[in-house]
């Protein structure tokens, strides 16, 4: 496990060894996949699995826009919200089929990440509170009652007449493949290596020709492509909800958590975060929320004072460590 | 109602400019974004709750209790997490990652502590009667969290700029670097500035409960943006731009409820983001924006 994840970091790939790379990205992206595709054998809790893979795809997008961007979303929710109102409506009153408004909810997050582009011009805290200020604004409009003929309100979204366990399940693994891909494909490409050059100095990124507002454009509207999905995802399995589930502040929260706890940045990371975290909250979150708030607050102050890198960067330093003492033997 | 919207406006204006002055103040000193703010004046509120329930007492005086326990608690977090942050490449955003785990552990503990469902106070600050004002009534809390709001805003002004130690702080403010040149003890002023700034949010705590109709765990977080609106508003990390940013939002909101009740709930969202987009210094603030 600790050499897959060393690869994937990019910190030992070399020139070199070009197989050897693309062997570990692609089983980067069809390891969990498959994971997920024969964890129904195992775990019979088919909407748990759903909810475990919609956290996976969305601490994926939050990595795609904190880790290499910087940008921090408090109000990540907003796009999961849109994503599955997204896939309301376009049951609902376009009549689309549950495969198609799946995809549609994705395509209504990018939209309104289009909307919102504007907020990149903010930094740090700003940005963080006024992506939140956004999401709550989006909550509000979505719930309003004078929208009730295309939201149906605050009244709820009901999508049962589309209700498909195994559609809505293969939804989802097919939307981790799609997340797993977009993460591999993002570190070794050319917008990549743009970010990452722009988180680490943007005056200089500039001049050495990167666009600097188009690279994080981009992995905004992927991060939010991201959300949408597994709104989309999340609302078809569940097939009732109301806004005030879908809009939760607590989804960017576990995202966030969940990315930061495995490693922004990494690929493998997030992945390993919401599904030990998640199967955490399921254990004691649920019947005692507030003591698994407490632990969940406590993980967050941990990783902030003490571990930035998060279990990758734990996982990745023991690897040195263990190369650093193997290299003395010899 | 025009007169009712403003009277109500700018009473309620005050109280959020006091609400916001500890964030924009720790904002200014120590350029740490406090997401636990609002978990602070919910503590501030079940504390104000509790002398009211249990011991009987006017629960205004959780003020007195809550200064010198909150100033003495932020000075030792301070002293606690400061090396991490002085460590980190990004300290803001480390704040920001902190703060939040913080507010949720708070969250947590307060709903541990007190169950999570609302508390409401019974009898008012000064009994249960309304006031009337230019020919409108309103509840008398309403004076009342404008009363406390003006001297407490007052003392901090009075400390930031007559006081040998608001000058340390107001220097920090201008430049960490410069203050420590000039043999400013700058740990202890900043500890102080955290100290001061939880104070405020647990003495806002005991209005609150009042203003917004009772306490519950999780109001923590919207007690935060809206703290952040107001802030913003008048300018991130100008203590005086907080007053005149609580004036402009309590003003939207009342006018806002007075004639679309609907769609108020939009109002500080939508007045937040504006102000962020357009002037991100802040309306009423000519300083430089360093985020």
């Amino acid at each position: 496990m600790p050499e897959r994840v060393a690869d994937a970091s990019g910190q030992r790939a070399t020139r070199a060894q070009p197989w050897r790379r693309r062997g570990a990205d692609l089983a980067a992206v069809l390891v969990p996949t498959a994971l997920f595709a024969l964890a129904r054998t195992v775990d019979s809790n088919m909407l748990l699995l759903v909810t475990i893979m919609v956290y996976v795809v969305l601490a994926q997008g939050v990595n795609v826009i904190y880790g290499f961007t910087g940008y921090l979303p408090f109000g990540y929710a907003g796009f999961f919200g849109a994503g599955a109102y997204g896939t309301y409506i376009a049951v609902a009153s376009l009549g689309a089929g549950a495969v198609e408004a799946t995809v549609l909810g994705g395509v209504v997050a990018v939209l309104v990440a289009v909307v919102l582009i504007p907020l990149l011009r903010l930094r740090g805290a700003y940005f963080a509170i006024a992506s939140l200020a956004a999401a709550l604004a989006l909550a509000s409009l979505v719930s309003n009652p004078a929208l009730t003929s295309v939201t149906n309100g605050p009244y709820g979204a009901d999508l049962s007449k589309v209700y498909s366990a195994n559609g809505s399940y293969w939804m989802a693994v097919a939307i981790v493949a799609v997340a797993m891909l977009a993460v591999v494909v993002l570190r070794r490409s050319r917008l990549g290596l743009q970010l990452r050059a722009v988180r680490a100095d943007q005056v200089s990124a500039s001049y050495a020709g990167v666009n600097v507002v188009a690279a994080r454009t981009g992995a905004w509207l992927l991060s939010a492509l991201l959300a949408g999905l597994a709104g989309g995802v999340y609302a078809w399995s569940i097939s009732v909800f109301y806004p005030t589930a879908v809009f939760d502040t607590t989804i960017s929260l576990f995202a966030i958590v969940f990315a930061l706890f495995g490693g922004v940045g990494t690929v493998l990371g997030p992945v390993v975060g919401a599904v030990v975290l998640y199967y955490v909250y399921n254990a004691i979150g649920v019947s005692d929320p507030q003591y698994f708030q407490l632990i969940f607050g406590v993980v967050i102050v941990i990783i902030a004072l003490f571990l930035p890198g998060g279990l990758a960067a734990v996982l990745v330093g023991a690897r040195r460590r263990l190369a650093l003492r193997g290299g003395d033997v010899r | 109602m025009v007169l009712y919207a403003l009277i109500a406006g700018v009473l309620i204006g005050l109280f959020y400019g006091f609400a916001a002055l500890g964030l924009s103040l720790a904002f200014g000193v120590l350029r740490v974004v406090n997401i636990a703010h609002g978990d602070v004046i919910v503590l501030g509120s079940y504390l104000a709750y509790e002398l009211s329930t249990q011991a009987h007492i006017n629960p205004l005086f959780a003020i007195p209790i809550a200064v010198p326990l909150a100033v003495a608690i932020g000075m030792v977090f301070y002293r606690f997490v400061a090396p991490s942050l002085g460590r980190s490449k990004d300290p803001e955003m480390l704040s920001l990652i902190l703060f939040f785990g913080v507010s949720q552990v708070i969250e947590a503990l307060a709903t541990i502590g007190f169950s999570a469902n609302q508390d409401t106070l019974l009898t008012g600050p000064v009994g249960n009667g309304a006031v009337q004002m230019f020919g409108q009534s309103f509840p008398n809390y309403y004076p009342v969290a404008a009363a406390v709001a003006v001297p407490g805003a007052l003392l901090v002004m009075l400390y930031l700029y007559r006081s040998r130690l608001g000058l340390a702080t107001r220097a920090l403010m201008s430049s960490r670097a410069d203050a420590m040149l000039s043999g400013i003890d700058v740990g202890r002023t900043s500890a102080l500035s955290f100290g001061i700034a939880l104070a405020l949010a647990a003495s806002a705590g005991a209005l609150s409960i009042y203003v917004n109709g009772g306490v519950s765990p999780s109001q923590g977080a919207d007690l935060t943006t809206t703290a952040f609106a107001v802030v913003v508003i008048g300018g991130l990390g100008n203590p005086a731009g907080a007053l005149a940013g609580g004036l402009v939002f309590g003003l939207a909101e009342q006018f806002a409820q007075s004639y679309e009740p609907n769609w108020a709930g939009l109002v500080p969202y939508v007045l937040l983001l504006a102000v962020m987009l357009i002037k991100p210094e802040g309306l009423l603030s000519r300083r430089v924006r360093y985020a």
